[in-house]
């Protein structure tokens, strides 16, 4: 989608990306930002095609089969044993995870 | 001479149960099979021989004992490395589960198993599934046994490449946009993405769960029927799977066709598709016209808007699906702990992810955030209300659907990965049935240059059984049943 | 509020047990709630039917059709990174919305607006090594995470943190009472707060850990925002920790974006439609609420609607007395002690009547013994903390401490003979003067330190004046 000085607009902006990078807690160095920015601008250009259509009144599909109210019973099963809980862990204390600090 | 590892999953079940085979001699053939050609095509990330010896000789002790067995049994099944399997490590071809092993078994892992089906391994694929040839893998890239030069596809390449390659009798793969029947072409091999909701995901790793479905890989439409109904059917841990009581996809396979209406999807010939493919395709219409009640073009113009509908929907999710991985209760973990919990993460996630995947989500991100939502996020789910319209209206006036799985035949390994926006209209015939949630089976075609063409049969919602029998009537007339490459 | 339907057998969307309490770390867990990969969530059919009969109790409006939404952020006690929770914005129903809920304390009637009613799951449990912001690592237990919450959030209606806390306590007799939720666990009820004063941003106060702390947390809350603007300062919007132990707010100094959840629905669940006759069903099986409850203690034992109000604002309170008219039959008496004295000593003691080791029947003996004049009202009095902290019968506590009254007349007479021995004045004052016997009277009182029956040292007194006139 070129605007009217025939350049390309510009869907993300490096801004964007780098706020867009800290929702998803994924680090990117600069060089990646500029890479990605530049990517993720012609992948939505394309995407922009979607624009074309006339959407009035169409409703959102959220769920492809027509199931509602699929329940399960209140009553327990048996848990997962303890040694497999944390046996996947890299970081472990006693019983718990070990996360690192708050703050 | 046929080795057992050629056979059909139909043939080595007739042989084994009868006694005529052991299901030790088909274990034995596909694993000296693995050890001929593994080392080539690299399908598998992780392989259990003495497992598989072990089942094998149990199943045999059963026969001998006139015990009854299940309807896999003596048949080796290759799963998919983003199905959970208890006890052996479950990587998605990914850095961040490189050693994680599930304490739990998928759904579908349990009901092959207890049909007696050996799972001799897990498969190579795009890391997390995202990707179109099984390049993205951390690991390294499957190769396509017809040409070594060349990619499988993807996502679920290594099941595809073990199938034809007889590196395993059937395989397990995952369809989120065209990862099983993809795969199916570019190997000329039967790939099968149900209904949506009629296989269980519970134990599938998940990358876009509204639009993904575990389907069979494999070497005939028959095997492709046996594996399904193994798999198939309602699972209470699974919210999405639907109740349809029993399932038969076998009683019926041979039957005839010809009061079948197949429609001819122009879309799916669109620009972009080359001419080999067309051509291809077009003489398989000419040939189905022959055994059904004739074939006629239909246009389903929503169809052009699929991709950017598909990906934003698929990378929203994804976005969202693998926000779990950060490395505090499973998976890789950053080592500098001098950072706070959100710097850890991220820097976990920085190195834990391939690029590709790092891309979707952050666009994931981008298109459900505030501001953009309504642009992106809810924009595609209507393109996707009028896309299940189309294919209403065409299902309405036929009976199956039909298109080339893929506009291009397997391309070169290295030729698209720089160009992600290249490799995603790759899925340009794939995605539109993973909106509608529609079931399609990709089955060789015929071959163009030496490498092969796949062509879809789209049906309607749960109708498995009556696109199973188009295409089974379809190979027979093809004549090209489990062709295999000439790989040593 | 945060309210734990504490009556549910299992999680919200997996089969763990939901008993966690007291547990060690992580047993309680399964691969669902740890958020294993490939696992699918399973949504508990008991905690839909609670939410829907806490929206009726609530007078709200019940949904249609209502959808489960993935609120997307990342913290260490979130095992998917995400909660499944619900929302009211961009298609969005929750389960209910527009209810309220009534007060009535000292003559006024505080009605605060509820906007929504919705079912979310509960985060994983964080352990620090001392305060939360200098602590050098993180312990995470998973055993609470996926515990089926209700959200409930309000109008801003309320106006002082007093009223907040007779909302908050309404709330949870309300919960109370239809057995959905037990406030006396801890964590069941937990709340975030938005305070803003005139001339000020608005902040929310998060990590209130239960109802108790409530008023507390907003006095200092207020406090600190009147003394900013108070010195021309600017109060910043932003959210606030709650710290129990240093009793002060705080700004976490985290590099929080502000956050935004990326809302959509959670495609691994199908949407909840809510039939009509299935709420009625429910509405017909509901237990008895705190109004209700409040009604019929007015008519059936004739308490003053204060009174009733007081008890049903407390399910165990009301509990314990209904128990008590078992045993005894003068409610009002009954009513009166427990809204008054027993009230007392519980807040004195920092106790719920749950938490203390009185019972119906030592309270019932205690009345029993004043109607027999064994004890004085007073006395009475005197024992009760000590019957509500030790459990101990009010005969044993009376005994112990010498209180039991005389009332014995060779005791009483004899004490008698020395005080008109001691008071000739008084005496001689006596056969004019009504004020001189209630003198002597007081006098047999002090002797006895109160011990005397009144009515028989009365008596007692009158006799030998009588006797003396003749």
């Amino acid at each position: 989608m070129r605007n009217h000085q025939g350049t390309r607009t510009q869907h993300i902006t490096i801004k964007e990306v780098e706020h867009a990078a800290a929702l998803s807690k994924i680090e990117l160095t600069d060089e990646e930002k500029a890479e990605l920015t530049e990517q993720l601008n012609r992948v939505l250009d394309y995407f922009h095609n979607i624009d074309q259509i006339d959407l009035t009144g169409v409703p959102p599909t959220h769920h492809v089969i027509e199931l509602v109210n699929v329940f399960r019973k209140d009553s327990p099963q048996k848990t997962l044993p303890h040694s497999k809980v944390l046996s996947n862990a890299s970081k472990v204390e006693g019983s718990f995870f070990k996360a690192p600090r708050i703050v | 001479m046929t080795e057992p590892y050629e056979l059909t999953a139909s043939e080595i079940a007739r042989l084994v149960a009868s006694g005529q085979a052991m299901a030790e001699e088909c274990v034995e053939s596909v694993i000296e099979r693995i050890h001929e050609v593994e080392s080539k095509v690299h399908a598998y990330i992780t392989i259990d021989e003495e497992e598989a010896r072990r089942k094998a000789k149990q199943i045999d002790e059963r026969i001998r004992e006139k015990k009854p067995v299940g309807r896999l049994a003596g048949i080796l099944v290759a799963v998919k490395d983003n199905m959970c399997t208890q006890g052996i490590r479950t990587t998605c071809s990914s850095r961040m589960l490189e050693n994680f092993t599930p304490p739990y078994d998928a759904t579908v892992v349990e009901r092959v198993k207890r049909a007696d089906g050996i799972v001799i391994g897990k498969t190579n694929m795009d890391e997390f599934a995202m990707g179109s040839s099984t390049e993205t893998s951390h690991f390294g890239p499957t190769y396509n046994p017809w040409d070594l030069t060349r990619v499988p596809g993807g996502s679920s390449g290594g099941s595809a490449a073990a199938v034809i390659d007889g590196e395993a009798i059937v395989a397990l793969g995952s369809d989120t946009g065209g990862s099983v029947r993809c795969p199916a072409s570019f190997c000329s091999t039967v790939g099968l993405k149900p209904t949506y909701g009629l296989v269980s995901r519970y134990g599938l790793i998940a990358y876009a769960n509204s639009l993904e479905q575990i389907g069979p890989i494999t070497k005939t439409v028959e095997d492709c029927a046996v594996l399904l109904s193994v798999i198939a059917g309602n699972d209470e841990r699974d919210c999405t799977t639907a109740n349809l009581g029993i399932l038969d996809y076998l009683s019926r396979l041979h039957e005839p066709v010809s009061e079948v209406r197949v429609g001819v999807v122009r879309e799916l010939f669109g620009e972009g598709t080359q001419e080999g493919v067309s051509k291809s395709v077009w003489k398989g219409v000419d040939m189905m016209g022959e055994f059904t009640a004739g074939c006629e073009e239909v246009s389903l113009p929503s169809l052009d808007y699929s991709l950017p509908a598909y990906y934003l929907i698929a990378m929203s999710e994804a976005s969202s699906n693998l926000a779990r991985y950060d490395g505090l209760r499973y998976g890789y973990r950053s080592p500098s702990e001098s950072l706070d919990w959100a710097d850890t993460y991220s820097r976990t996630r920085k190195d834990g992810f391939g690029t590709e995947v790092k891309r979707r989500i952050i666009l994931g991100s981008f298109a459900l955030s505030a501001g953009y939502y309504d642009r992106y996020y809810l924009k595609a789910l209507q393109v996707r209300t009028l896309i299940r319209r189309d294919f209403e209206k065409a299902l309405d006036k036929f009976d199956v659907l039909v298109g080339p799985t893929m506009p291009l035949p397997p391309f070169k390994v290295g030729e698209k990965i720089k160009d992600p926006l290249g490799l995603y209209m790759c899925d340009v015939d794939t995605v539109p049935v993973n909106l509608a949630g529609l079931p399609a089976i990709s089955i060789p075609c015929g071959f163009v240059d030496a490498l092969p063409i796949g062509m879809q049969i789209i049906g309607r919602h749960f109708a498995e059984e009556l696109i199973l029998r188009v295409a089974y009537n379809f190979e027979k007339s093809c004549h090209l049943e489990h062709r295999s490459p000439p790989l040593r | 509020m945060h309210c734990q339907l504490t009556n549910l057998k299992t999680k919200l969307f997996c089969s763990c047990p939901s008993d966690y309490r007291g547990k060690e770390p992580n047993t309680t867990v399964c691969p669902t709630c740890l958020g294993i990969p490939g696992t699918l969530p399973r949504p508990n059919e008991k905690a839909l039917e609670d939410a829907i009969m806490v929206a009726i109790a609530l007078s709200s409006h019940i949904s249609n059709e209502t959808t489960f939404y993935r609120k997307n952020y990342y913290y260490p006690d979130m095992s998917k990174n995400f909660q499944i929770s619900q929302y009211d914005g961009g298609g969005g129903v929750p389960i209910a919305t527009s209810g309220a809920i009534s007060v009535e304390a000292d003559g006024t009637r505080v009605t605060t607006r509820i906007r929504r009613l919705q079912l979310e799951e509960d985060p994983a449990k964080l352990v620090h090594l001392g305060a939360i912001d200098t602590s050098p690592y993180t312990l995470v237990d998973y055993n609470r995470a996926g515990i089926a919450l209700l959200e409930i959030v309000t109008e801003p209606d309320l106006k002082s943190p007093r009223e907040a806390r007779l909302f908050l306590q309404k709330l949870r007799s309300i919960l109370e009472h239809l057995g959905v939720s037990d406030g006396s666990l801890e964590g069941a009820m937990r709340c975030d707060a938005n305070i803003s004063l005139a001339g000020g941003a608005r902040t929310e106060v998060k990590n209130i850990s239960s109802f108790k702390e409530v008023e507390r947390a907003l006095s200092f809350e207020i406090m600190r925002q009147k003394s900013l603007l108070a010195r021309g300062l600017k109060v910043g919007q932003e959210t606030r920790h709650w710290d129990e132990a240093r009793r002060v707010t705080l700004t976490l100094r985290t590099k929080e974006e502000e956050q935004d959840y990326r809302y959509f629905p959670e495609p691994d669940l199908t949407p909840m439609q809510i039939q009509a006759d299935t709420v009625e069903d429910i509405r017909r099986r509901m237990p008895e609420l705190p109004d209700t409850r409040k009604e019929r203690f007015t008519k059936q034992y004739g308490l003053l609607p204060s009174s009733a109000e007081v008890l049903t604002s407390d399910k165990a309170l009301a509990d314990f007395f209904e128990k008590c008219v078992l045993l005894y039959k003068e409610a009002r008496q009954i009513g009166n002690w427990i809204t008054s004295d027993l009230l007392r000593c519980l807040h004195s003691q920092g106790l719920e009547i749950g938490e203390s080791k009185i019972t119906p029947d030592n309270l019932t003996e205690m009345l029993r013994m004043i109607d027999w004049g064994q004890i004085s009202g007073k006395i009475a009095k005197k024992i009760l903390p000590e019957m509500v902290a030790t459990g101990s019968s009010p005969r044993d506590v009376a005994r112990r401490h010498g209180l039991v009254r005389i009332s014995e007349r060779e005791i009483l007479e004899t004490i008698v003979e020395s005080i008109f021995q001691e008071f000739p004045e008084a005496v001689k004052d006596a056969s004019r003067d009504e004020k001189a016997i209630h003198y002597l009277v007081g006098q047999l009182m002090r002797k006895t330190e109160g011990k005397a029956d009144p009515q028989l040292a009365n008596r007692l007194i009158r006799e030998k004046l009588q006797n003396r006139v003749q």
